[in-house]
């Protein structure tokens, strides 16, 4: 999500290769449902929060292959991070869609969503927005692409696939798949 | 953008931009912890020359609630008294390390005076005489389009004290600009001399327009600015410009009755007509703190 916004200030993203068609990131999203299902032994008190935009389409999928697997709906929700970012006055910043967290999050096991993990600084926003709802019991963390050069402690749980880049390259996530390129 | 004086200062994408992004304070606003860590180290301070309820406690409320510092200056509690000037009191303020003022006086243009003498501030016009109150225009037009989902093509009628009004000023500007077409309903004595270049209509048949009017927005009869002179009476103004219970009869029950407050119930408008559901002066209350949110973070947050 974070990568996206970059993206769009005049420059375009130019693809070189194609990482995961759309067959391939259905599949590893109907992994990532059942390994969400058998870490926490099911459905029971987990929360899916999409981050805006990107790791909204990615948490409907989870929770599509997972009303598939298991046979119920689980809770979902959308977070809006732009409000909790450190990078406010550096660049512009705003926000994109809505935030709906379906229900008190105290005591919940909160699944974040997002499609690109990179620096971790998205991710560190949201949990700050996170425990502005509650105090969720625990908190997991699921991406598509894990693409590197971290500057914050923070690991994903779930992981579609890692994926080595440079600091320049660009990673896209659409229905279509996943694609590295680089902006010009 | 460095500041918000005018209406005019933001053009139809600004003002869209403010609302779109007030949307989202106004999501803050349900939540159960209703602040955010956006303007956190930020400081702002509220100049008010003038008396004011609901802009001062917004506007501070919304810098509360944006975790900015707010710094309350009330002129009758101040050097003023002892004949410091505007000018050398705003130096004195943002000396202090301020990153915006609020500023309202009851003389027009004092706004964009403080403007030209601030260094880095940004300055945000809570209200100059009769000129101009942009974020109270801004809170209608949210309040508007969360009621009816879109304002263009919108029939408002702007009903009462116009030529005090700069609440009707910063209304005809704004709602022009989203595409709604206005309408004045004022006695002659309370119009501006001039309507030259407004972008609006003028009657002072109040029942005639009332069955069209999609928004009705009526002003309070400003008795600190001599408004009481304009009239012969107090009834009779209620009587012709007043929305009464038999004239609220007229209303389209999807209208709009928006009033920027303090309401004067039994002048302007019934106490009854206050009630009714198609009143939403509370609701305008409530996204005003949102829509200063929204303002403030588009000046401080570096996106304006």
């Amino acid at each position: 999500m974070a990568e996206r916004k970059r993206s769009n200030r005049g420059r375009i993203f130019v693809p070189r290769t194609q990482v995961l068609s759309a067959a391939d990131l259905h599949r590893a999203l109907v992994r990532m449902a059942h390994e969400i299902a058998e870490r926490n032994g099911g459905l029971d008190g987990v929360v899916l929060v999409g981050l805006q935009t990107g790791g909204v389409p990615l948490a409907r999928g989870i929770a599509e292959a997972l009303r598939q697997a298991e046979g119920a709906d689980v809770l979902m929700g959308t977070l809006d991070v732009a409000f909790y970012r450190d990078d406010i006055g550096l660049r512009p910043v705003l926000p994109e869609a809505v935030t709906e967290i379906p229900c008190e999050l105290t005591g919940k096991a909160v699944v974040l969503v997002d499609d690109v993990l990179f620096t971790g600084r998205t991710v560190r926003a949201a949990l700050h927005a996170l425990s502005d709802f509650g105090r969720a019991r625990t908190v997991q963390l699921a991406v598509m692409v894990d693409r590197g050069h971290r500057e914050l402690p923070i690991r994903p749980d779930y992981v579609g696939k890692n994926l080595p880049t440079r600091r320049d390259e660009m990673v896209d996530v659409s229905e279509d798949g996943v694609t590295i390129g680089t902006l010009q | 953008m460095t500041h918000l004086l005018s209406v005019s200062d933001l053009g139809r994408d600004g003002i869209e931009e403010v609302l779109r992004v007030a949307e989202a304070f106004a999501e803050v606003g349900t939540r159960p912890i209703r602040k955010v860590p956006t303007l956190r180290g930020k400081a702002i301070a509220t100049l008010f020359f003038e008396d004011s309820t609901r802009t001062r406690l917004s506007f501070e409320t919304a810098a509360k609630r944006l975790s900015a510092d707010v710094l309350s200056f009330s002129v009758g509690a101040s050097s003023v008294k002892k004949g410091e000037s505007v000018r050398d009191t705003v130096e004195t303020i943002e000396a202090m390390g301020m990153d915006a003022l609020v500023v309202r006086h009851p003389s027009a243009g004092v706004p964009v005076q403080v403007s030209r003498w601030v260094r880095r501030c940004k300055v945000v016009n809570g209200g100059d005489g009769w000129h101009e109150h942009p974020t109270q225009a801004l809170l209608d037009c949210f309040t508007v389009r969360q009621v009816r989902g879109e304002i263009e093509g919108l029939r408002v009628l702007v009903v009462g004290d116009v030529l005090h009004s700069r609440v009707a000023r910063s209304q005809v500007l704004a709602y022009d600009a989203l595409g709604a077409s206005v309408t004045l309903v004022a006695p002659g004595s309370l119009l501006p001399a001039s309507l030259e270049g407004w972008p609006v209509e003028v009657t002072d048949d109040l029942d005639a327009a009332l069955p069209k009017a999609d928004v009705v927005s009526l002003l309070r009869l400003q008795a600190e600015r001599g408004a009481g002179m304009f009239v012969p009476t107090l009834r009779e103004y209620t009587a012709r410009f007043g929305l009464t219970a038999r004239r609220a009869r007229l209303l389209d029950p999807d209208a709009v009755v928006t009033h920027p407050g303090p309401m004067i119930r039994g002048v302007e408008i019934a106490s009854d007509v206050a009630d009714l559901p198609q009143a939403v002066v509370t609701r305008q209350v409530t996204n005003g703190v949102a829509v200063r949110m929204a303002v403030l973070f588009l000046l401080l947050g570096g996106a304006m």
